[in-house]
């Protein structure tokens, strides 16, 4: 079964599908990390993260790792021969449990080449949301590329009766400190990029930002735009756990998960990607994974029982079309697909940067204008204090005079790490994790 | 995103106090002179003229970047930020064209001991460049706390100052800012 139908199949039977990143050099512990994760108690689907080289297509250094022992971040797909990525994932799709490659890449061709030849079909990135925030790949170059890459998977999928699912990206622009109406545009704008170039089964992100009402606010105007704009596809929104910086604390890190797993029941999205307990300090195990996706699937399945039994709450309406997030989000919509012309979606994605009709707050990127800024309000709700040259003049509130400081962008990058922490705290529920507790927990899973 | 997760912010690019040059201390060694380029032309220059703010070649974090133009810019210099993932002849080519009085290079993935050597080294051996004043801060080895032999290395290669991640670097770095900025506005006078 293709990605997007597994996942859209477990929600229809009233779950929430969980996922982690997770990608190994090693194909034996690649395929164990894949198979720990396929029977943890929760509707998961598998994830191959690839290594940094890899992402920027520096080859000749994955060769060199490979051959004299020096460890990889990931898993190195292009290298390694098809059968051996297949070996990996024998089986696994078609007993239930789907894999996604996860990759970083501002071009991904050979990417594609490779997770296509290994039998695999579900990736994600776009154009815009794997350029911008890392690095200097001139944007034009991404939107080729990626134009390239799609191609192939639609070519492949016409081939073999396969159809491949692709996930924006988006949604997750920079991590923390986008306002969510320009996060809900990009998603939207790469869900549409890839629908113009042949791909049918989509994904649109969100990540979790700074206020629960305002993320609920954002995804129901991500749905809403993507039934407008996408009415051929199949679709399903995937939530973010937070992606800025994290609770140091463990109770701080599951108490932002709970929100996070909480938020996707309440906007009824269909997959969530965890945050480990050791988010803030080291790369996870396989275990702290299984620990996630557990803990973020218990959390949903309680939340989906409080809401259908006698004592919930009157269900609010999905906000839809009217709330502030989706008047801006579709201005910066409708004003990038305004520009589409012979270089479709593509170009007038490279045209509205170009315009600064988008324009990313503190994102350095040379193709980025970088005219806009955003910030806290004393309520914790990410907003706009300069618009550059966005198309929200009289749409967006902006905040008068006061320019960021140095100051108020640490309070801001921090904001949610200490606000979890501080309740983990007051609770004296716990302490930092230690590096005692690391041993124990690595212990625990060799 | 960043690690095994696919990139640069995700995975919490900024630590606590957000600097690049992200917290030196104790570990914080400025010579006792800092040179001060001589005025490159006659054209009207911003008062206390102009900081360049960069990581290298390996590096693709930015808010440390973010936040130490915003701190530059606050203590009345004008930033040009050159971003991520600076390539080395990038990095001298915008130096020698924009003739800063001060470069700021600012690296957290744990290679900055390795990266700021060979930079330091093309800088100094640039006869445009070799008095620019130039510092280095932030994370800048896999083990945080940068060594006294890496740091007596950075300050012998030609680094006029050297941040380590401790908590009073920022203090200890608009210190030093905020002599030059003085220095500076006297010279223009």
């Amino acid at each position: 079964m293709n990605f997007g139908d597994h996942v859209r199949a477990v929600h229809a039977g009233g779950a929430l599908v969980v996922q982690p990143r997770m990608g190994m050099a090693d194909p034996a512990l690649m395929r164990a990390g894949l198979e720990a994760v396929e029977r943890a108690d929760a509707d998961t689907v598998g994830t191959i993260t690839l290594d940094s080289y890899t992402r920027t297509g520096d080859l000749e250094s994955v060769r060199a790792a490979l051959r004299d022992g020096v460890g990889l971040n990931g898993y190195p797909i292009v290298n390694y021969p098809a059968a051996v990525t297949r070996g990996v994932v024998a089986g696994l799709a078609e007993r239930g449990f789907p894999v996604q490659v996860r990759h970083g890449s501002a071009r991904p061709l050979h990417i594609f080449g490779a997770l296509l030849d290994a039998g695999l079909h579900a990736t994600e990135g776009g154009p815009v949301s794997y350029c911008l925030p890392y690095g200097r790949t001139p944007l034009d170059e991404s939107v080729r590329n990626w134009e390239a890459s799609c191609e192939l998977a639609a070519e492949y999928a016409a081939e073999r009766g396969v159809r491949p699912h692709l996930e924006t990206f988006g949604g997750c622009m920079l991590g923390q400190l986008c306002p969510p109406s320009q996060l809900v545009a990009i998603s939207v704008l790469e869900a549409v990029f890839f629908h113009g170039l042949g791909i049918r089964s989509l994904s649109l992100s969100y990540a979790q930002q700074t206020d629960a009402e305002q993320d609920a606010e954002a995804i129901g105007a991500l749905r809403a735009l993507a039934g407008q704009l996408l009415p051929d596809a199949d679709w399903h929104v995937v939530v973010y756990a937070y992606m800025g910086v994290y609770p140091r604390t463990a109770a701080g890190a599951n108490a932002l998960l709970a929100a996070a797993a909480r938020l996707a029941v309440d906007t009824g999205s269909e997959r969530l990607i965890v945050k480990t307990s050791v988010e803030s300090s080291r790369i996870p195990t396989v275990q702290h994974n299984v620990d996630a996706l557990e803990y973020a699937s218990a959390v949903a399945r309680d939340r989906r029982r409080q809401s259908a039994g006698p004592d919930a709450p009157a269900a609010a309406p999905a906000p839809g079309t009217d709330s502030q997030v989706y008047r801006e989000a579709a201005a910066l919509v409708a004003a990038v697909l305004d520009g589409v012309g012979t270089g479709g979606v593509g170009g007038a994605l490279v045209g509205a940067f170009k315009r600064g009709l988008l324009d990313i707050p503190y994102c350095l990127h040379p193709d980025n204008a970088g005219r806009s800024r955003s910030y806290l309000d004393e309520a914790g709700r990410l907003c706009w204090s300069e618009l550059g040259g966005m198309p929200l003049q009289g749409i967006a509130p902006v905040r008068p005079g006061r320019r960021i400081t140095s100051g108020d962008l640490t309070k801001a990058l921090c904001h949610v790490q200490d606000r979890f922490d501080a309740v983990a705290l007051d609770r004296g529920a716990d302490r930092p994790v230690g590096a005692a507790e690391h041993e124990l927990l690595e212990g625990k899973t060799a | 995103m960043s690690g095994a997760t696919g990139g640069a912010v995700g995975r919490g690019a900024v630590g606590r106090g957000a600097g690049g040059l992200a917290t030196g201390g104790a570990g914080t060694v400025a010579r006792p002179a800092l040179p001060l380029p001589a005025q490159r032309s006659a054209e009207p220059v911003p008062r206390r003229g102009t900081v360049v703010v960069s990581s290298m070649a390996s590096d693709a974090h930015t808010w440390n970047l973010v936040f130490l133009q915003l701190l530059i810019e606050e203590l009345g210099f004008e930033v040009v930020n050159l971003g991520a993932t600076v390539p080395d002849e990038m990095l001298l080519a915008e130096c020698r064209e924009r003739g800063p009085v001060l470069l700021v290079l600012s690296s957290v993935n744990g290679h900055g001991y390795h990266e700021g050597l060979r930079v330091i080294r093309r800088l100094r051996a640039d006869a445009g460049l070799a008095g620019l004043p130039v510092l280095i801060g932030g994370k800048l080895g896999i083990t945080g706390g940068e060594s006294a032999e890496h740091i007596a290395e950075l300050l012998d290669a030609g680094f006029d100052a050297v941040f380590d991640d401790r908590p009073e670097g920022i203090a200890a770095f608009t210190g030093l800012l905020g002599r030059l900025s003085e220095r500076q506005a006297h010279e223009l006078r």
